[in-house]
């Protein structure tokens, strides 16, 4: 029965509706357990989609499920994955059960703070399988529920102004995504949102109205990404959201974005992308440059790892705008490492804050020498992240530097720079936390314990994996990224790493829903 | 033999008009029981009006495969599924509108009207007219059934804001049917009758009086457009959906609209189709102002019966995007539309009903603070609610967007559609303000929130009704989606 992806998307739902369905009478403890059970048992049941995928398959989607919806309007459950997605899908089922062990200590509302993380995951889940264009659009909107009550209902001071403005900027952005989807399908006659369907309208458009399109689905990632200017509502959400809100929004949410950009602007429009690539170029660096300028003065922790995540992000969008394989590899690569890595510091300080109860660089240091396992971490972590040899981040990083370096050295010089800018303001935030003097009500800290360490560890071995065996990854990653390039650029010759060519990228299995 | 009768006399079908005088017979048979009975028993009053509901709704179940003439009774009542299926709905909304009625009495300090459910009925009968009228002077009938019944109903309590909702309520409405009588008038001196399907033949290819029929159309514009509260028609809305009884609001939001919209449609799609270049500006115009009005509007509201009523403005100005375009793809998105705005408006007010206590007491959005800690059914069922006329997914007010949306935009408003979803960004922060104050905030006064009454067996049970509504229509549109295909089909 091929109904695993269905499964994958809906099981965390069912562990939310039973959560929920447990009413007052179930004990918070409880209530933990059934959510990181159904997160786990997500985890396992992606597992095996992992293992029935192929790498060799000569169609770019499988694990195909397709039914009809409501047919009225064309709309149609079809699900699939192909090399990026699979990623993004096992991303996801990862860092669930790694967040949900990481917010035990969440006292407040338990019931419904693990429901809201259930659904949340089902609305991620189902943005990155989804391959009809109405239901991406539709988790892709579910999803901010979810968000926007995890930040509102449990997040810090300032907390419901950045839910609003969470919702709102994301909000604003998908307006233009269901403007631009809305008019695809009436070009292509108002019979079917599905991707393979518009994708084939798309490809017969002229050029402008291409364009224009483009800019529709731009602007909605963009937010997402985000990518400056539109990055406004990401430093107030990450740094107000719970520690696993945080987390989320950064490893998965933000990728959702990035995500969109490559199954959808580069592929639906290779015209325009190439036209507004240098567009994209120049504010991708200005991200670069500006989100590490600006993660260099924070001195709220939490700050300062989300604007590194601007820097980060609009790495990953370079990448895939260079339009060359390693480019792009590197940018999907980025997408996992950059989840992963910044997933991690956004535990660990989390962590921190437990402890000392500040953010504020300025009023923690020697925090080393109460918690030498914690402050290991970190460092490690923070390795990882400023994209050290050896760790996960630094193939990513060098494959867009490589592939950016390609098309233009002035791109590909002012990226290197960001990565000199995340070493210094990483160890120097590391060194503000970590040496110096001691404060003394910071004397009798305690270091990670057993739940702490089961939560960072498979992460932290996992920036250690990827860092020394990345051809797990690009692997998968190769020939999706080869199949996005043949569309973009049709004449380039992709560097073959052993994997077969697509044929087309909408190289669907026959059959009708 | 003395011979043959030579008069053939017309054939009177009074089938397809049985759900009215259902509906009427009851409602004189409850204004009787309250004349003469010593005492009159409120369960009694909600039986009586609860049976009519019923029996009208069986009377028109069966016109669902009505064989016989398209129009009856000398072509003034129209006998499609487009009229059962609205009658059907408003027959639901008026059962809905009758039960919480009957809760908020039983918890008011007001006292109990016997009138109450006679007016209702009245009311219900009116709109189930005009949605199968195919005479103008039949629309125009119906229209004042159902608007004096409404004045009636909104000043019922007596409470000062009632009675100034009321009296606004009565004078613009007066005003606007003025409109509406002189437009008919117009399009009478262009072709010639009142008769919609007798009009659609006389516009067809006509020269010279199509700037006669256009100036009657403009008028009876106006009188649609203060029905449906669409701006700039609208300025009653926000003070009779704020000033009248909570049920009472929910009953009209939902009924008046759906009522209207058909009516409306009628006029477009058959009177009026061969002008359909020429109502279209007037169509566009209304629905861009009436988005941009009511979401705009609605964000500096503190009330939240008030908010919901500029929501209402916007939500008309959606369904008229959908009608831009022309024939059975705009009915379709239109008429989806209504039962999605139908179930998540009743659910709503039903909703603020609870909250408000004895009367009208706690309608501010401060007022939420904390319902969900309080009372955390009520606080998800206002949620549900909230969401889906924000049109967020997975709710009916997403699909019910879609729907118009894309209609529009075949029909080459893309301009209109982008108007619409960037006024649906600034119409999600109002509604997620509630959301955010109940989830969010603590309760301003711990006392208050024991003077809500939890949602007990009687309103819970009937806000479960639009709740499921809700749901359903967002996951599974499509069990309605065929309905409502069939009857997007108007006989004449």
């Amino acid at each position: 029965m091929n109904k695993l992806l269905t499964l994958t998307t809906f099981l965390p739902l069912l562990g939310a509706l039973m959560v929920l369905a447990g009413g007052r009478g179930l004990k918070d403890e409880a209530a933990r357990w059934v959510a990181l059970g159904a997160s786990l048992v997500t985890f396992i049941v992606s597992l095996v989609v992992l293992g029935r995928f192929d790498p060799s398959a000569t169609q770019s989607f499988q694990m195909l499920e397709r039914a009809r919806w409501v047919e009225s309007i064309g709309l149609t459950y079809t699900v699939g994955v192909d090399g990026v997605s699979i990623w993004m899908l096992l991303l996801t089922t990862f860092l669930f059960p790694v967040s949900i062990l990481a917010s035990w200590t969440v006292t407040k509302d338990v019931r419904r703070f693990m429901a809201a993380m259930l659904v949340l995951e089902t609305a991620v889940i189902g943005t990155f399988v989804a391959l009809d264009l109405l239901l991406f659009f539709l988790f892709f909107e579910a999803l901010l529920v979810p968000m926007y009550l995890l930040i509102g209902g449990w997040g810090g001071q300032r907390r419901i102004y950045a839910a609003i403005k969470f919702f709102l900027f994301t909000m604003a952005g998908s307006a233009f995504l269901l403007l631009g989807i809305l008019f695809l399908y009436s070009k292509g006659g108002a019979v079917s949102f599905r991707y393979d369907t518009l994708l084939g309208v798309a490809g017969e458009l002229p050029a402008t109205t291409g364009r224009w399109l483009f800019l529709a689905f731009f602007v909605a990632f963009a937010v997402k990404v985000p990518l400056v200017p539109l990055h406004t509502w990401l430093p107030d959400a990450h740094t107000e959201a719970p520690t696993a809100g945080s987390v989320l929004l950064a490893a998965l949410l933000l990728k959702v974005g990035t995500y969109g950009l490559i199954r959808f602007n580069l592929v639906f429009f290779p015209e325009a992308s190439k036209y507004f690539a240098t567009f994209v170029g120049v504010i991708a660096v200005i991200g670069i440059v500006y989100g590490a300028v600006n993660a260099l003065i924070q001195t709220d922790i939490k700050r300062l790892v989300a604007y590194s995540s601007v820097s980060h992000l609009g790495f990953v969008v370079l990448g895939l705008f260079a339009f060359t394989q390693q480019g792009v590899t590197g940018g999907v690569l980025q997408m996992v490492n950059h989840g992963l890595a910044t997933g991690a510091l956004f535990l660990l300080v989390g962590m921190v804050y437990e402890r000392t109860h500040t953010r504020d660089l300025g009023e923690m240091g020697g925090l080393a020498a109460g918690m030498p396992w914690l402050m290991g971490a970190f460092l490690f972590t923070a390795f990882a992240s400023a994209g050290l040899p050896g760790l996960n981040g630094f193939v990513g990083e060098f494959l867009v530097i490589v592939g950016t370096f390609a098309v233009s050295n002035w791109f590909g010089a002012l990226a290197a720079t960001a990565v000199v800018l995340a070493a210094i303001y990483l160890l120097w935030s590391y060194q503000r936390m970590a040496f110096g003097p001691v404060r003394e009500e910071h004397r009798l800290l305690p270091d990670v314990n057993l739940r702490e360490v089961v939560v960072l560890a498979p992460v932290l071995a996992l920036l250690l994996l990827f860092g020394v065996a990345p051809k797990l990854l690009t692997d998968r990653i190769d020939p999706a990224a080869k199949a996005v390039i043949a569309r973009v650029e049709p004449d380039q010759d992709t560097i073959d790493v052993g994997s077969p060519v697509r044929n087309s990228i909408v190289a669907m299995p026959a059959g009708q829903p | 033999m003395i011979g043959q009768a030579v008069l053939s006399t017309p054939k009177l079908a009074f089938e397809p008009v049985l759900p009215e005088l259902v509906l009427v017979a009851f409602a004189i048979f409850g204004l009787l029981y309250e004349a003469l009975a010593k005492r009159s028993e409120p369960i009694l009053h909600l039986s009586i009006g609860l049976s009519g509901i019923l029996l009208a709704a069986a009377t028109t179940l069966p016109l669902w495969s009505w064989d016989g003439a398209a129009t009856v009774l000398g072509g003034t009542v129209a006998a499609d599924r487009f009229a059962v299926l609205a009658r059907l709905l408003l027959l639901v909304i008026a059962a809905l509108g009758l039960l919480l009625s009957d809760q908020y009495f039983a918890r008011s300090e007001d006292e109990r009207k016997g009138e109450f459910t006679p007016l209702l009925l009245f009311a219900t009968s009116g709109m189930t007219l005009i949605v199968a009228a195919a005479d103008l002077i039949v629309t125009f009938l119906a229209l004042e059934i159902l608007s004096l019944s409404l004045y009636v109903l909104t000043g019922l309590t007596g409470r000062r804001a009632a009675n100034e909702a009321s009296m606004k309520y009565f004078l613009l409405g007066a005003f606007s049917s003025a409109f509406f009588l002189y437009g008919v008038a117009m399009a009478y001196g262009a072709t010639g009758t009142t008769k919609i399907a007798t009009m659609a033949v006389a516009l067809t290819g006509s020269g010279g009086t199509q700037s006669l029929a256009l100036l009657g159309f403009a008028l009876l514009a106006v009188g649609f457009g203060f029905k449906v509260s669409a701006a700039p028609f609208h300025m009653w809305t926000p003070d009779v959906y704020q000033g009248a009884p909570t049920p009472v609001t929910a009953y009209m939001s939902a009924a008046t609209k759906i009522a209207a919209f058909a009516a409306l449609i009628r006029v477009l799609d058959v009177a009026f189709q061969a002008l359909a270049w020429d109502w279209a500006p007037v169509v566009w115009g209304l629905s861009a102002v009436s988005v941009v009005l009511g979401s705009i509007l609605a964000i500096a509201q503190t009330n939240v019966k008030r908010m919901l009523a500029y929501s209402s403005i916007a939500h008309a100005g959606f369904i008229l995007t959908g009608l831009t375009a022309p024939g059975a793809v705009g009915i379709r998105s239109a008429v989806f539309y209504l039962v999605a705005y139908a179930a998540m408006t009743v659910g709503a007010f039903g909703t603020v009903m609870l909250v408000s206590g004895r009367g009208e007491e706690r309608t501010r959005i401060a007022d939420y603070a904390g319902l969900a800690r309080t009372n955390p059914f009520t606080a998800a069922l206002m949620t549900l609610f909230l969401l889906s006329l924000a049109g967020i997914p997975p709710t009916a007010g997403f699909i019910a967007k879609v729907n118009v949306f894309s209609a529009a935009i075949g029909a080459g408003y893309w301009w209109l559609v982008l108007i619409g979803v960037v006024m649906s960004v600034a119409a999600a922060f109002f509604y997620l303000r509630v959301i955010v104050v109940m989830y969010m905030q603590e309760p301003e006064d711990v006392a208050t929130s024991d003077t809500i009454e939890p949602a007990g067996p009687g309103v819970g049970a009937v806000l479960v009704v639009p709740a499921a509504a809700t749901l359903l229509l967002g996951v599974f549109p499509g069990v309605i989606v065929g309905v409502i295909e069939k009857a997007s089909v108007l006989r004449w």
